[in-house]
């Protein structure tokens, strides 16, 4: 018989599913997804929620009761008669309103500050993983930005500037960034090592060419997945940097300023608080069960050491 | 009674693998201070049977027919205790890799003494004097210094020697030997086969040992169980199945294993150098602020020469240096010392820059197929990834992979595939084929079929062979087998300590070896005196 024939490799080569089937049979997967979806499509429906608009008040209809009835002026002049589902604040706004209008706000910072810092963990990680004469330096300064506690970094530098969305989003990614950097610097430590990354170089590859095009497709699962949790912690951040009254100017709704507002009547109007707080949760809890799902599927080698 | 009885033992798979059961109807016997050697290539099933013997199978793996009997008694579905009891007392097992099977944080006596502990009711006293005598068993130097040890402070054959000594010390009746030589090193390996022969003829032990390598089989079986995918298809006497195998599949095995005696193809004398090297070194220096300096030299004055259209094969064990010279000839690391001349100019100290037109004379194929292509990039992308850094079309690139994928015997369609849907011959096959691509006038093969199955081996040899002949390319290729090199070498260089004890043509080098360690490498060599690959 033919050599080949009776050789038995080939029947040896295991069937894999796709990551994508994978994803979709995890349970933590789907729902952290789905709940994450219904968020962003609350945040993006926002004014066909039946909300008014978030900035209005009216000294009439203060500190009501979640459920209870009152009027609200329109910039217009126009009065309104609205249900305050959630009830309304000390200077009269629908609660229901600002925090569904916060979500916006919430979701915008926690992906932005993913991706930014992502961005740059991924580039600084790359240089200082591979461009060995560049580790040193680079991770000093790491090391530098990380001694600091994040929460006092990102008010000292949003009092630094004037306080938006951006510098609040900057605030926040500059501190995940180390985190980010070691992390890829650790991933392209081992990767540089394959002999894939050694057959590139022989073949003549540059070596940007081997940083982004063998090594970083290799770091994305991992990347993902703490994608996810610095999403999660961003939204948090955030949320503590406005009820500290460091962070958005109190009058865009985001979480953290609802609840800084109510602070003062909790005992009176818990209500203030606990919508908010409810969303803020239900995200942040969310995002992490997806970053979870994410980290079991994509990378269960991440998976077995956490 | 035979020590270990198993008949038709069948063990499921998962559903969703390549075949249904594990082990299909298996039936073979060990017999009181007898050796049976259980062989098949990966994926064959044999460690399964010796987990299956050992209760160590997991979840997904049951038995679900036949009988296991140990001395008589059916362990098929013992209940945990009882197998816990069995263990070590009556049967035993030594894996492939000591360092993992032994715990790094406990000395190697206490993991002695925990086995004792375990299973008898000896004073510390007691317990103490028979770890010592059966560490001497074991033939270990300085007893007491060994017993104090750490893994990490011994050597990997002093650490399967601790392995099979934690095996013994409670004289089973039956000693399950899972590829215990695989990753040893070659004069290790004759030491440590050596020794198991020699415990198990004293105490009269059954062993069962597995392997993939028909020369340990030689060396050491009485009688030869061969697994293919699950079923048992041969099992005799050693000599009747090695020398008259019954089953294609036998005489397949047995017909790819290279044998000891080089290749009498005469070598082109006046062929010119493509490569040399003079002096060439390379010195691993330990750069550290505070501690002392430390300095590895992992090559010494290596000076050698590859001809167009001949094959310079560097043989020699671990840590010999055989890959650092590979690697230094390809520039992935910088040479500490000496010349690398490819064509006449020196590569040595060229900096990248210069480097870069020259790196597509000199392509590397590596020993493992699973690492050595990227997992997020289909076959096409590698293969073309070297001409089109070199201004070559895509669609000539293109164009060149497809005909290449013919030469290696591959279908061009597997081109848009990507690598884990291949199996590891499959895949060296597609490495050949990405180096090929660069038109290369060196080929250097670090170890390019250890990691693959005898069958698979032979014919990745013969694709490398066709492939030097076809393209008169000068091949350097490295490995510590000194059947593969008998095989393909024109010349022979053996390393040993970073330093080339032995150079020359392969014929004089295999007939008439000078160096001692040479010889002591043959003489290392399992089943040196069965010829194989015959037929």
């Amino acid at each position: 018989m033919d050599l080949q024939t009776l050789s038995v490799e080939s029947a040896n080569i295991a069937r894999r599913e796709s990551a994508w089937q994978r994803l979709h049979r995890n349970w933590s997967v789907r729902v952290g997804g789905s709940a994450l979806l219904l968020m962003i499509v609350v945040a993006g429906a926002a004014p066909l929620l039946g909300t008014v608009d978030p900035s209005l008040f009216d000294a009439a209809s203060r500190d009501l009761r979640p459920g209870q009835a009152g009027e609200i002026m329109t910039l217009d002049g126009e009065l309104l008669r609205h249900e305050f589902v959630m009830g309304s604040d000390s200077f009269g706004r629908d609660i229901y309103s600002r925090v569904i209008y916060g979500t916006r706000v919430s979701l915008l910072v926690g992906i932005a500050t993913a991706l930014l810092a992502l961005a740059f963990g991924i580039v600084l990680g790359l240089c200082s993983g591979y461009l060995r004469w560049l580790d040193g330096p680079l991770m000093r300064v790491m090391d530098g930005l990380m001694a600091i506690p994040a929460i006092l970094l990102a008010i000292a530098l949003v009092a630094l500037w004037r306080a938006s969305v951006l510098t609040v989003v900057l605030a926040i990614a500059i501190t995940e960034i180390p985190r980010v950097t070691r992390l890829v610097r650790s991933l392209v430590l081992s990767i540089r090592e394959e002999p894939y990354v050694e057959a590139a170089i022989s073949l003549g590859s540059p070596t940007w060419k081997i940083m982004f095009g063998h090594i970083l497709p290799n770091c994305v699962a991992p990347l993902l997945v703490q994608g996810t949790y610095i999403c999660a912690s961003a939204i948090l951040v955030e949320a503590i940097l406005s009820f500290l009254g460091v962070g958005l100017p109190p009058d865009i709704p985001t979480w953290g300023n609802i609840m800084a507002e109510g602070r003062v009547q909790f005992m009176a109007y818990p209500h203030n608080l606990f919508f908010p707080g409810v969303f803020l949760a239900v995200t942040v809890l969310a995002v992490n069960i997806l970053g979870d799902g994410l980290r079991d599927t994509l990378d269960p080698k991440m998976a077995k050491r956490v | 009674m035979s020590v270990l009885d198993v008949r038709d033992l069948t063990i499921a798979l998962p559903r969703g693998s390549d075949r249904k059961q594990a082990a299909a109807r298996v039936c073979f016997s060990v017999e009181r201070g007898e050796i049976v050697c259980l062989v098949g290539e990966s994926g064959s099933g044999k460690s399964v049977i010796a987990q299956g013997v050992m209760g160590l199978l997991p979840k997904g793996l049951p038995v679900t027919g036949g009988t296991i009997l140990l001395e008589g008694e059916d362990i098929t579905h013992a209940s945990q205790r009882r197998l816990r009891e069995l263990r070590c007392t009556r049967m035993s097992m030594v894996f492939q890799e000591p360092m993992t099977a032994l715990n790094p944080v406990m000395s190697c006596g206490g993991q002695l003494d925990e086995v004792l502990r375990e299973h008898t009711r000896l004073s510390p006293a007691e317990r103490r004097r028979k770890i010592l005598d059966i560490v001497r068993e074991v033939r270990l130097p300085d007893p007491q210094r060994m017993v104090e040890s750490y893994p990490h402070q011994l050597s990997g054959g002093q650490r399967q020697r601790i392995m099979i000594a934690m095996a013994l010390v409670l004289e089973p009746a039956l000693l399950i030997a899972d590829e215990p030589t695989t990753a040893l090193d070659v004069t290790t390996q004759a030491q440590i086969l050596k020794l198991i022969q020699d415990l198990q003829a004293r105490h009269g032990t059954g062993v069962l040992f597995i392997t993939h390598d028909f020369g340990v089989v030689a060396e050491i079986a009485h009688r030869v169980a061969v697994l293919r995918l699950g079923e048992l298809v041969e099992f005799g006497a050693r000599d009747e199945v090695l020398k008259h195998p019954r089953h294609d599949y036998t005489r397949m095995l047995i017909g790819s294993v290279p044998t000891l005696k080089p290749h009498a193809r005469p070598a082109e004398a006046g062929a010119p150098v493509v490569l040399a090297t003079r002096g060439l070194s390379k010195t691993y220096r330990d750069r550290s602020w505070f501690a002392k300096r430390r300095e590895v030299a992992a090559a010494v004055d290596v000076t050698l020469e590859v001809r167009k259209g001949q094959t310079l094969g560097i043989v020699g064990e671990s840590g010999s240096g055989k890959s650092t010279v590979a690697r230094c000839i390809v520039r992935l690391i910088d040479p500490s010392g000496g010349e690398v001349l490819l064509g006449g100019e020196d590569i040595a100290t060229l900096s990248a820059g210069r480097l870069r037109p020259l790196r597509r004379r000199v392509q590397i194929v590596f020993q493992d197929p699973y690492r050595s292509l990227n997992p997020r990039r289909t076959v096409l992308e590698a293969v073309i990834e070297g001409p089109l850094n070199y201004g070559v079309t895509r669609a000539a690139a293109v164009e060149r992979a497809r005909k290449l994928m013919q030469l290696v015997r591959m279908d061009p369609e597997s081109l848009n595939r990507y690598p884990h849907q291949f199996s590891g011959g499959q895949r060296q096959r597609i490495c050949i084929a990405r180096a090929l691509a660069m038109e290369p006038e060196l080929l250097i093969a670090d170890e390019a079929v250890s990691a693959l199955d005898v069958s698979v081996q032979a014919q990745v040899l013969a694709l490398l062979e066709e492939i030097r002949g076809r393209l008169r390319l000068a091949m350097l290729f490295i490995t510590h087998d000194l059947r593969v090199a008998a095989q393909v070498c024109d010349h022979v260089a053996v390393m040993s300590q970073g330093r080339v004890v032995e150079y020359g043509p392969a014929a004089q080098v295999f007939g008439a070896p000078r160096h001692a360690y040479t010889r002591a490498l043959f003489e290392a060599a399992p089943g040196r005196d069965f010829a194989f690959g015959a037929s």
